[in-house]
């Protein structure tokens, strides 16, 4: 099939390629500009407390101490990064007023003439606060009379008025009357931290009326807008340079860096370097929330699944940055590859002190496959059948309507599933080697 | 005591790109007075290689060598609006859009090249080498580089090219989660083969065998470079990473490489792959893209071998050896798994 | 304290470099002297992303105060690069794609040269046992272990015409 191509298709050399390899590629922390200033910041070290002061005489007496950055600094102050597609509410702010949800939360940035003048000067930021209840479980965060994280009462995202993200499909259950096994699973995934080796950061720089901000961030339009806002400037007096990152995996699409360094670079007029230190990436950086996910699924004895009722809770921190539109996708991908007439799920997005969470490798949906895929397993187990089978006789086919009412028009998992079976020499049942993801005909459609 | 060994599968979908709020991408095409081409984007390379399966993409559709293709991207002052690189989506939405500037641009060039040969475009074809040649007579032909000279320096006209792509907002129904989130599906599966050892409870992943099907690939040799590397961040994620060792207790989160739990060469099993390619119905060539699926069936075929491997089955990532250990001790004293 | 001077060579040439006192290597290699090949992925000799040879032999430089180099040989991968063209090693990683994002990749090659400076012919093991101090998140590693191994081939058939050319 490649051979009609020319390029498309090659295993070319890569144009980046040289430059990697002798270290000539310059990452954004390789960059220095003259006069440049380091900006480091104040974090909570409670996990939940109110802000009743904050005392910078002793930091600004450090010798290479510039300014400090405080809330009143900050024009628009408010960090909600869906905001610029739609997703509200506004929960998070850029530098807290008042509060701090969660451990390491920014409260004052330092300016200094060096690294280490900023950090000597963060050491020495005076923070009188007063310690809240906090909540780190979402079952608990869930129960009444849990300490509440939001300023909206309660400690769920909502989704146009639901608490959680709705899939309705079929009729669940009925499906589990007719099922004559019910198969039910709880899933429990840790929090995982992107631990790019490259830390996220930027240099801004104010240039004649204007800013450039030389990022690593894995979308520069976005983090541009998000600045725009936050700061209050026009889109065209900011300029956002990047593109080249030394790993990603969606821990450096959160606009976190951007929007402080700039605003230094305005109150300052020199240009501000924000950089995570290794701690910094590893302890405050969004993670990858931590999910519990329950299913219950209806099967028939010979391994088809009827119904599926799955309840998602993924915890997204104190504040929850992508990881609404992550629990969509959950949602929307809660069967699999595999078709099943009755889906019913609730996916909710639950607050607590814990590092905010966002967007990651696989955002909604590896962990759900970790889910999905042992529950396999342990249907085809229940039905006395083996874990290929079980997935074959499930398998989405084109025409195949799924639980989003999307029609399946692209499947290959059947040959898929095949080609793996040739490829560790496990020889299908002749049956299932002769499937095929063509869509199905008017008998096999009913069951 | 023993070192048991057990197989596990698992077999994942996984979705191209993203629909909330649309989901656009552009790129810009100019040829040089050398007859390279400028491609602009404002996309970012992560070090999957964006830039090179960019370059292959234009370099397919103008007909022109990969090496007269230059990738200036993520600059805003220069580069046309782009989302980011993330939700599997760059090769797909960045490809689209670059394929449809190429297609302009390459219109502009064809145009030309049919002035001088006094033909109809309709009769001139591409040899993908940077000429253009009359179809059935391969002497009558054009040089793309001398074409993209005398457009600058004779007749004062651009080869120039725009493109877009955009997946349209789809709003999700909030009662029934109607939704197209989408834009196509690429597909894995994964056979795993762990060896449990019965008195650590250390596992040792012994190999990662896996089908992948992602469309057209672009560039095979990165296509590998995503599975291998997301094969051995599914292990990772299986068995070694978490910020919360002690959730819901904050304590003891790590603040560095050395707390922060990952496999090293020591560790890593075989990692064997192969790639059917099925064309999708709407990206570049046919492509569906594989930037993060990879992670995903590798963690789930683990957890299954550890299962068929020692008869302990555990729900909880990531999957330690104290679990292990605690689910034999539960298996001993009849009471079943963990 | 006051600031001191330390003189070391840096890819055969002798520099002198005025240093605050307990400076590490790593930020007077990235910040006087321009050596960004030094990556900065911890500075807390986690990652071995900043990776230099010292007299040969691979060291972290987030964790060495640059007075501790003083008339010590250091070398980078600015010094290793030829004007044209790359190295064995720089060669063997680009063939086999022993890099995603880049940025573990300079320490990776330094290291790798003093492994096979060592041991022209390492087995697996003794590969991970080198590269055991250098993370990469992109890879898996697999590609990286081909580079090697491409690399030590690369270097033993090298060194095959070498001693050939010797006894003709």
């Amino acid at each position: 099939m490649t051979a009609q191509y020319h390029v498309v298709g090659e295993s070319l050399e890569r144009t980046d390629g040289v430059a990697h390899v002798t270290g000539r590629t310059l990452y954004t922390a390789d960059l220095a500009f003259p006069g440049m200033l380091h900006l480091k910041v104040v974090r909570s070290p409670l996990h939940h407390a109110l802000i009743r002061g904050v005392d910078l005489s002793a930091a600004e007496r450090v010798p290479g101490f510039v300014r400090a950055l405080t809330h009143a600094d900050v024009p628009h102050n408010v960090y909600t990064i869906l905001g610029l597609i739609g997703v509200e509410p506004e929960e998070e702010f850029v530098l807290p007023v008042d509060r701090v949800r969660y451990k390491g939360e920014p409260i004052v940035a330092i300016l200094a003439e060096t690294e280490a003048a900023a950090y000597e000067a963060v050491g020495k930021v005076q923070l009188d606060l007063e310690e809240l209840p906090a909540v780190f479980d979402m079952d608990e965060a869930l129960a009444p009379g849990a300490p509440i994280v939001t300023h909206w009462g309660n400690n769920t995202f909502m989704y146009e008025g639901h608490p959680c993200r709705r899939v309705r499909y079929g009729d669940v259950e009925a499906g589990f009357a007719q099922a004559d096994h019910i198969l039910e699973g709880e899933y429990r995934t840790s929090p995982i931290e992107h631990a790019p080796l490259e830390t996220t950061g930027c240099i801004a720089v104010p240039e004649a009326g204007r800013f450039t901000v030389y990022t690593n961030t894995q979308a520069v339009y976005f983090s541009l807008d998000n600045t725009s806002i936050i700061l209050g400037l026009q889109p065209n007096r900011l300029r956002f340079i990047g593109g080249t990152v030394g790993g990603g995996f969606g821990g450096k699409v959160d606009v976190i860096v951007e929007p402080l360094a700039t605003l230094g670079a305005m109150r300052t007029g020199r240009p501000v370097r924000y950089v995570y230190n290794r701690q910094e990436e590893m302890q405050v950086s969004s993670t990858r929330s931590a999910e519990t996910i329950r299913i219950k699924d209806g099967v028939m004895a010979d391994g088809t699944i009827v119904a599926r009722k799955v309840t998602g809770l993924a915890d997204c921190g104190a504040y929850s940055r992508q990881t609404p539109y992550a629990i969509t996708k959950f949602a929307a991908n809660a069967t699999g590859p595999y078709r099943i007439p009755n889906v019913w799920v609730d996916a909710y997005c639950v607050y607590t002190n814990r590092t905010p969470t966002s967007a990651m490798r696989g955002f909604g949906v590896t962990m759900g496959h970790f889910a999905i895929e042992v529950q396999m397993d342990k249907i085809a187990e229940r039905c006395g059948i083996d874990p290929w089978t079980v997935r074959f006789r499930n398998a989405h086919r084109n025409g195949d309507v799924k639980p989003h009412r999307k029609v399946t028009s692209d499947a290959t998992l059947i040959e898929t599933m095949q080609a793996a079976a040739r490829l560790v020499g496990h020889g299908l049942p002749p049956e299932l080697a002769a499937m095929t993801s063509a869509p199905r005909t008017e008998w096999e459609g009913e069951r | 005591m023993a070192r048991l060994r057990g197989t596990g599968i698992a077999a994942v979908n996984y979705p191209t790109g993203m629909n909330l709020g649309g989901d656009p991408s552009q790129a810009l095409i100019h040829a040089t007075t050398s007859g390279s081409f400028n491609v602009v984007l404002a996309a970012a390379d992560l070090g999957q290689g964006l830039r090179t399966v960019m370059a292959q993409i234009a370099a397919e559709t103008l007909g022109v060598p990969y090496g007269q293709i230059v990738i200036q991207t993520a600059d805003t002052d220069t580069g046309p609006h782009d989302m980011g690189t993330f939700a599997s989506r760059a090769t797909h939405r960045v490809g689209n859009a670059v394929k449809a500037a190429a297609i302009e641009a390459r219109e502009a060039v064809l145009q030309l090249a049919s002035e001088e040969l006094e033909v109809s475009i309709a009769d001139l074809v591409l040899d993908g080498r940077g000429g253009i040649q009359v179809a059935g007579s391969p002497q009558k032909r054009r040089d793309i580089a001398d074409l993209a000279s005398r457009a600058q320096f004779q007749y004062g006209r651009t080869i120039a090219g725009r493109g877009v792509y955009m997946k349209p907002k789809s709003d999700v129904d909030p009662e029934t989660g109607a939704m197209d989130p989408d834009s196509t599906q690429a597909y894995a599966c994964t056979v795993a083969e762990v060896e449990v050892d019965t008195e650590t409870g250390a596992v040792a992943v012994l190999s990662i065998r896996s089908a992948y099907e992602v469309g057209q690939q672009v560039n095979p040799a990165l296509v590998q470079g995503q599975i291998t590397g997301g094969a051995w961040m599914g292990m990772s994620h299986a068995l070694y990473e978490t910020t919360e060792p002690c959730y819901p207790s904050r304590d003891h989160s790590p603040k560095d490489f050395a707390g922060y739990l990952m496999p090293g060469m020591a560790e890593l099993p075989i990692i064997e792959a192969v790639v059917l390619e099925v064309p999708s119905s709407n990206g570049p060539y046919g492509v569906k893209g594989v930037g993060e699926m990879t992670a995903n069936s590798p963690i789930p075929a683990i957890v299954n071998a550890i299962y068929h491997a020692c008869g302990v089955r555990v729900d909880s990532l990531p999957v330690t050896p104290e679990a292990i250990l605690r689910g034999l001790d539960a298996l001993a004293q009849g009471k079943g798994a963990a | 304290m006051a600031s001191v001077v330390v003189a070391f060579e840096l890819g055969g040439r002798p520099v002198e470099v005025l240093v605050s006192p307990l400076a590490t290597l790593q930020q007077v290699l990235r910040t006087q002297l321009g050596h960004t090949s030094v990556k900065d992925g911890c500075r807390q000799g986690g990652c071995g992303s900043c990776t230099v040879l010292l007299d040969g032999e691979p060291v972290l430089s987030c964790l060495l105060p640059v007075e501790d180099v003083a008339g010590r040989r250091v070398t980078t991968l600015e010094d290793l690069t030829p004007v044209d063209g790359l190295t064995t090693v720089q060669r063997a990683f680009l063939d086999a794609n022993g890099f995603q994002c880049g940025y573990c990749t300079p320490g990776m090659e330094l290291v790798t040269k003093a492994l096979l400076e060592r041991n022209p012919a390492p087995t697996r093991a003794d590969i991970a046992e080198a590269l055991s101090g250098n993370v990469c998140r992109c890879t898996g590693y697999v590609p990286i272990i081909a580079a090697v191994e491409a690399a030590a081939a690369a270097g033993s058939a090298a060194a095959v015409v070498a001693s050939e050319g010797a006894t003709r």
